[in-house]
C-alpha cells in the first residue's frame, strides 16, 4: 500500500467469451495487482460477463493526448483507398 | 410457531451419512451461513475501500444464497412445513444452530479477515463431503456452494498474507485477531472430526507465509451453538435481522 493511504488505480479488461478480444470495461483501485484482479471479478463480472479478465495498472498506460487528434486521425480521412471497397465478392465465398 | 430442534438434539454431524439426513445438521449448515452473512453485510459502507465493501458483500450474498436452499430444504426434512423466511424470521435464539464464531460482534478489519479464513477452510471441506449427501438438495445446494466457499477462502486468504507481511501495525493486529478467534475455533473442529485437519493444515500454511505464529491454545473455548446455546452478541443480531420482518408479516418488495 502506499503511503498516502491511497491505493493505486487499474484499468480493467474482460473478455466476454472465447474467441473474442479484451474489452475495456472500467478501473479500480487495488493494493496490488493481485487484488486489483480480484476486485475485477466482483465488480465487473457479477453478471457472468466474462471468462477472462486483465487488470493494467492506469500509470503504465501510454495515451494519445487531445491536442495530437488532428495530425493523429485527420490524414486517413480522405484515403478510401485503405476501406475494402473496390472487390468485387465472388458468389461463392460465404464467409468473407 | 413450532419449536425446532427441541428434544433429541443429534450431536451435530453424527448421523451425516447415515442414510437419512438429520434436519438439524443441515440447519447448522444453514444457521452459520444466515448468521455470518448477517455479520457481512455491516461492512457494507464500512470497508477500508469501496471494493472491499462490494467484496465482502459478494461474500455475505452468496452465503445468503446457501442458507435459503438449505433453510428451505430443512422446513420440508423437519416436517412442519416452515419456509425460509419463517425459520430465518420467526425462530427464536435458542432455536438456531450456528457456531458463536459467526455471531460475534465485527471487529477490525484484520479480526473479519481472521474469522473469514477459518470459517470458509472449515465450510470448504463440510461442504465437499455434502457433495455426497444421501439428500439430493443437500448434495445440490453443496456443490454449488464449494466454489463459492473455495473464492471465499482465497479472499480471506489473499488479505491475511498482506496484513501479516504488511506494515508493524498491520502484522500486530493481524496476529491479535488471531489469538482472538482461536477460543471460537473448537466449535468448528468438532463439528466436522473429517475435514477439520484439512482445515487447520491450509490455514497454517497461510499463516505461515504471512509470516505470522500459529494459533496459540486458547484459555477458553465456546461451546454450545450447535445446541442452541449463544453468546450475548446473538440476541442483538437477532434483533436487527429479524424485527422487520415480524413488524411486518408476508411483506414482500
Amino acid at each position: 500500500m502506499s503511503g498516502t493511504g491511497e491505493w493505486p488505480l487499474f484499468e480493467v479488461f474482460v473478455r466476454g467469451k472465447r474467441g473474442l478480444s479484451h474489452t475495456h470495461v472500467g478501473s479500480l483501485h487495488a493494493p496490488d495487482a493481485t487484488m486489483a484482479l480480484r476486485n475485477a471479478r466482483d465488480l465487473y463480472t457479477r453478471r457472468q460477463e466474462g471468462v477472462s479478465i486483465w487488470v493494467v495498472p492506469s500509470g503504465v498506460i501510454t495515451a494519445s493526448s487531445p491536442e495530437e487528434r488532428d495530425s493523429f486521425f485527420d490524414p486517413a480521412g480522405d484515403k478510401v483507398y485503405r476501406h475494402p471497397t473496390f472487390y468485387e465478392v465472388p458468389e461463392d465465398v460465404e464467409y468473407l | 410457531m413450532t419449536e425446532a430442534g427441541s428434544g433429541a438434539a443429534t450431536a451435530a454431524g453424527a448421523s451425516r451419512h447415515a442414510g437419512r439426513v438429520d434436519p438439524l445438521v443441515v440447519l447448522g449448515l444453514a444457521d452459520d451461513a444466515l448468521v455470518y452473512a448477517q455479520r457481512l453485510g455491516e461492512w457494507l459502507t464500512r470497508a477500508p475501500e469501496i471494493e472491499e465493501d462490494m467484496a465482502l458483500g459478494n461474500i455475505g450474498l452468496d452465503l445468503l444464497g446457501q442458507a435459503r436452499g438449505l433453510l428451505t430444504r430443512v422446513g420440508e426434512l423437519d416436517g412442519t412445513g416452515r419456509d425460509e423466511d419463517a425459520l430465518a424470521f420467526w425462530r427464536d435464539e435458542r432455536e438456531f444452530r450456528n457456531v458463536q464464531l459467526v455471531e460475534r460482534p465485527r471487529g477490525d478489519f484484520a479480526h473479519e479477515m481472521a474469522r473469514l479464513l477459518w470459517f470458509s477452510a472449515h465450510r470448504l471441506e463440510r461442504l465437499r463431503q455434502e457433495q455426497q449427501s444421501p439428500d439430493e438438495v443437500v448434495a445440490g445446494v453443496a456443490g454449488k456452494a464449494v466454489k463459492e466457499v473455495a473464492y471465499h477462502r482465497d479472499h480471506a486468504t489473499q488479505w491475511v498474507l498482506r496484513l501479516g507481511d504488511g506494515t508493524e501495525e498491520s502484522r500486530a493486529r493481524m496476529q491479535q485477531a488471531l489469538v482472538d478467534v482461536a477460543p471460537y475455533l473448537p466449535e468448528l473442529t468438532e463439528d466436522d472430526p473429517v475435514g477439520a485437519p484439512v482445515a487447520r493444515e491450509y490455514v497454517e500454511a497461510v499463516l505461515a507465509e504471512a509470516g505470522l505464529g500459529a494459533p496459540p491454545e486458547p484459555r477458553w473455548h465456546a461451546r454450545g451453538g450447535r445446541t442452541g446455546i449463544h453468546s450475548e452478541a446473538m440476541g442483538f443480531l437477532l434483533a436487527e435481522m429479524q424485527h422487520l420482518h415480524r413488524t411486518h408479516p408476508g411483506a414482500s418488495w
